[in-house]
């Protein structure tokens, strides 16, 4: 079997809902879209204007589903969708555009174009037209468990490390444990520090928690591709496991789109409320300081700032709270320009950052979080995503820029009052 | 044919059709758009969210942080000529007398020299929004037969009506009898290009609040 | 020479009329030497003039009234300056009136035949009142039908006045259903030059105005498109009425006799039609200038306007539709439902038709098959 037109087609018919339908009734072509978007004002290319970026669905919304559209169609007036259209298309809707929601803020007639993106993909992977890189994680993520392919064993090394740091046992498949853990590829490869952190914050705090062997990895290649089919299958384990070691809450890791996929699609993709709660691990902390049980001694002096990435703050509401936990070990912490749901896009969300063929782009328009982190003077920013902390490390270092990247989690570690 | 004739055919039959048109193909792109329905959110949404559907729909007309030092032209003359349009569509006393005759209701008008000066506005604020439509390389790019022929029949009831007030060029009841075709034309299109956003602005504003709002941001 | 055959007094001449009214052989003459020297002739035309104004006939004038309700007559026994008895008994031979002679049966037929004849090419021909042309029997003179008597009248006519709405427009009897079928008199006569003098009734001394014309200088004054004299018709009742100022401040009266109907407030919600009407009234007015429809409080009708009667009710705005209601609105929003409802049920379907045939989505499925 493989991917055809016909399936993209009918992957565009079967998303068009009515939202989707009063979007496309209400643009009215004004542009503002262009001007929200990292894109368009890193490189001037009106191309990446974002309603731009779903015309092939708004054709198939128009023929398929308005009766002056379906009028056209039948007298061969109407312009029909292609391959060769679908294939000029793939970059625009892949490698520029993050899905950051940047333009669905800020759209006069309330489109939501970021969610057009989301749909408009379910169409494109399944007409064969993703990005071969995206492919290859989503296989991974199908087949091994993890789009950059650990396993189970590599996890393990992980935790024999951090237990063997803090002295802290990791808790592994604890039936009734309060939390449900899930890490992100890239913590586990990169950022272990993620792990050691949540050890002796949870220990001080007296959490409750666990890994799961077969519900390690958070992040959702199928949410980032388009495809909702696989993106169940992934989403699955997590809930499985979840509901397998009856726990209340299911913690988000420091991964935007993770959130996106267990916390807001989670729930409609498997088709039922969930019965736990989903918390991305900022909220988590952020309780933990309000109810007193998070400790922590001193201030980092060194000025620093914050970058909200996009599905956790504009697309996920958590905004306030990695700011309230800043204020606690922060001395000088400085707001960059458009700092909150306003804030620019890493250029790396969205699958972009899996993307080799979209990474020349991807290192342009970083120059907006250039600009924005250069107004704040400082030389360390702090964040809440591994692929920020990734991809921002990548730019910082393209434009020969000294600036540190540090998760907010591991930085807050730093200032824990341990044995109290 | 005399213009007086003319005159009541196009406050007669001819605006008779014009507004079934515009009201059997209002509603049915109504059904267009609910009919498809959306499939009802599964995941728990935020219980103190600052965002809703109903805030959006109003807040939106609001340029967002550090939008309008972008693209002061789309946001200031746009917000003119809806303004413009706005009060001369319904401040202006002998078209309150129109809603009354179809609506039974009617409310205070405007000075007429209000009005008039409100429709000045307009059209300079359209015609400003034309050029930058063509300079634009955004819109340029964006725009369609569609985008000019709805910039053409919104100038033209503007156009036309100021100039039968000031009885300029043409004989008055000839003029006037222009400027209600001209509405007419605008009457049976707008339900069928992005006109419409008219009404399903108020939609599309709504679910996007929604959405927004369910996660606990204020959009 | 004796002053005594300076003034020709033959039946039917000017000379006669002025010594029926008691103007003096000498007075006359001193009058002539007088214009004379205004227009820079030479003394000696002075005799010429006298005795060329003294014969020179009064203008046969015949009246024809046909589907009409002597309203126009009516209105211009109210002309003031010229008075009609100035007018028919100085300037003009008033040679067949229905209503004004005096001869009635075969006799006023037999005057109007010998006026044309008399006159022939020369006489003015004036006509009130429609002319039926769905049956001959709806309007008939002496056994002639209105139509048959209108070609021959115009025949040897200098040219036409048409008097009224109904005249020159049609007016009443044309209003819908227009059951007799009633036409103007430039519907039917088109080679002749026509004045049309409309107004349900036109104002008295707009008709005798152009008359006047007609008789000062023998020709037709300036017309319009609708073929009504310039002078008297360029300008709509909006454009010259005192109550303009409201208008334009939007100062308007809700009702008959409130509040800003007593203090003079613009009638243009009450439905005058003024902005699409010309005609003299808000200048000339009527009854010697004492007022007119505006003035006394209520919306022009627009009385001097083709086809007025089915323009629309008296009463509704101009704004304002001239039928469509709200009950239309709401059976074209039943309308629009149900189609929209056949719409959804059709687009509910294609959707369901394309979840039905969603293959799923595996990795593999994510690859084209190369061909």
């Amino acid at each position: 079997m493989s991917a055809t037109l016909e399936k993209g087609l009918n992957a565009f018919k079967e998303v068009i809902d009515t939202p989707i339908a009063s979007y496309f009734s209400s643009c009215v072509h004004c542009g503002l879209c262009a001007e929200a978007c990292l894109f368009y004002n890193e490189t001037g290319d009106p191309k990446y204007t974002p309603i731009h970026k779903l015309e092939p669905l708004r054709r198939v919304w128009k023929q398929e589903y308005t009766l002056l559209g379906k009028l056209g169609k039948m007298l061969g007036l109407s312009k029909p969708v292609t391959d060769e259209e679908l294939t000029e298309w793939e970059p625009l809707v892949y490698d520029s555009c993050s899905m950051c929601g940047r333009c669905s803020l800020v759209c006069p007639v309330g489109n939501d174009i970021t969610y057009m993106i989301r749909k408009m993909r379910e169409g494109m992977s399944a007409s064969g037209h993703a990005p071969e890189d995206m492919k290859g994680a989503t296989k991974r993520a199908i087949e091994i468990g993890s789009p950059m392919g650990i396993k189970w064993p590599a996890v393990q090394a992980q935790i024999k490390h951090v237990q063997a740091e803090t002295d802290i046992e990791v808790p592994v498949d604890k039936q009734g444990a309060d939390y449900l853990v899930l890490m992100s590829s890239m913590e586990i490869i990169n950022f272990p520090e993620y792990l050691s952190a949540i050890s002796r914050i949870f220990k001080q705090a007296g959490v409750s928690w666990t890994l799961a062997p077969d519900a390690f990895e958070a992040t959702n290649s199928g949410i980032q591709i388009g495809a909702s089919d696989l993106a169940r299958e992934i989403v699955s384990r997590i809930v499985v496991a979840a509901e397998r070691l009856k726990v209340k809450c299911v913690i988000s890791p420091e991964c935007g789109h993770a959130f996106t996929a267990i916390r807001w699609e989670g729930p409609n993709l498997m088709g039922k409320p969930f019965g736990f709660e989903v918390k991305h691990i900022l909220e988590v902390l952020d309780e933990l300081h309000a109810a007193g049980k998070l400790k922590t001694r001193g201030k980092d002096k060194r000025p620093l700032t914050y970058h909200d990435p996009c599905q956790i703050a504009r697309r996920g509401g958590v905004v306030e709270q990695p700011r309230r936990l800043l204020g606690e070990v922060a001395e000088d912490f400085r707001e960059m320009p458009d700092a909150g749901v306003m804030n620019w896009c890493c250029g790396g969300g969205g699958g972009v950052s899996a993307n080799s063929r979209a990474e020349p782009l991807r290192l342009e328009v970083f120059k907006v979080k250039k600009r924005q982190i250069e107004s704040t003077g400082v030389h360390t920013l702090i964040t809440a995503c591994a692929n920020c902390r990734i991809v921002m490390e990548e730019g910082l270092e393209h434009y020969h820029m000294k600036v540190e990247v540090l998760g907010l989690t591991e930085l807050l570690a730093e200032y824990l009052v341990e044995g109290e | 044919m005399n213009h007086l004739d003319l005159l009541t055919f196009a406050r007669g039959s001819a605006l008779n059709w014009a507004l079934i048109i515009f009201v059997a193909g209002t509603v049915l792109r109504f059904f267009e758009i609910f009919g498809l329905s959306r499939k009802t959110d599964l995941a728990r949404p935020r219980t103190d969210s600052p965002g809703s559907g109903w805030r959006t729909m109003l807040t939106r007309s609001i340029p967002p942080q550090g939008m309008l030092k972008r693209e002061p032209v789309t946001y200031i003359a746009g917000y003119v000529f809806h303004l413009g349009l706005f009060l001369a569509i319904f401040f202006f006393a002998p078209h309150i007398e129109f809603f009354r005759s179809i609506t039974g209701l009617s409310w205070f008008a405007l000075p007429s020299a209000l009005v008039d000066a409100s429709v000045v506005a307009a059209i300079v604020a359209l015609a400003v929004l034309l050029a930058h439509r063509l300079n634009n390389p955004v819109k340029r790019m964006l725009s369609g037969f569609g985008d000019y022929l709805a910039w053409t029949v919104t100038l033209l009831p503007l156009l036309t009506g100021y100039m039968a007030y000031h009885h300029l060029m043409f004989e008055y009841t000839l003029m006037l009898s222009l400027h209600i075709f001209s509405v007419e034309l605008l009457l049976v299109l707008l339900p069928f290009t992005k006109l419409f956003h008219t009404f399903s602005v108020f939609v599309s504003r709504w679910y996007n609040g929604d959405f927004f709002g369910r996660k606990g941001v204020a959009s | 020479m004796k002053p005594k055959q300076m003034m020709d007094t033959s039946p039917g001449t000017v000379g006669e009329g002025l010594r029926q009214r008691g103007v003096t052989r000498r007075e006359f003459l001193k009058f002539c030497t007088a214009m004379t020297g205004m227009l820079a002739l030479p003394p000696s035309m002075a005799k010429v003039m006298a005795e060329a104004i003294s014969k020179a006939r009064r203008q046969s004038v015949i009246w024809l009234s046909f589907q009409e309700c002597t309203g126009c007559t009516e209105s211009i026994t109210r002309s003031h300056s010229p008075t009609l008895e100035t007018l028919i008994f100085d300037l003009i031979s008033l040679d067949y009136h229905h209503t004004l002679q005096a001869a009635s049966g075969a006799a006023a037929e037999h005057a109007r035949e010998q006026a044309m004849k008399d006159n022939d090419g020369k006489y003015l021909l004036i006509v009130d009142g429609s002319i039926p042309m769905g049956n001959a029997g709806y309007s008939c003179i002496a056994g002639i039908s209105n139509y048959d008597m209108l070609v021959e009248t115009a025949k040897g006519a200098a040219a036409i006045v048409a008097v009224g709405t109904c005249a020159t427009y049609g007016g009443i009897p044309k209003a819908n259903p227009n059951p007799t079928g009633a036409v103007s008199v430039a519907d039917i006569i088109k080679d002749k030059p026509i004045i049309n003098v409309p107004g349900c009734p036109p104002i008295p001394v707009v008709m005798t105005g152009v008359l006047t014309h007609f008789l000062t200088f023998g020709s037709i004054p300036e017309l319009d498109a609708l073929g009504r004299p310039k002078a008297f018709y360029g300008e709509t009742i909006h454009d010259r009425c005192y109550r303009r100022p409201f208008y334009d401040q939007g100062k308007f009266a809700e009702t008959f006799d409130d509040e800003a109907a007593r203090k003079g407030w613009c009638l243009f919600k009450l439905g005058c039609k003024g902005p699409v009407t010309y005609n003299a009234c808000a200048t000339t007015k009527w009854n010697e200038g004492t007022s007119f429809p505006i003035e006394s409080g209520h919306g022009c009708i627009g009385c001097s306007e083709p086809n007025f009667w089915d323009a629309g009710p008296l009463y509704k705005a101009l704004s304002m539709p001239v039928s469509a209601t709200g009950s239309m609105l709401g059976a074209a929003a039943a309308a629009g439902a149900a189609a929209g409802v056949a719409v959804t049920w059709y687009n509910r379907s294609t959707k369901a038709q394309a979840k039905a045939a969603h293959a799923k989505v595996t990795v593999q499925e994510l690859t084209r098959e190369e061909k």
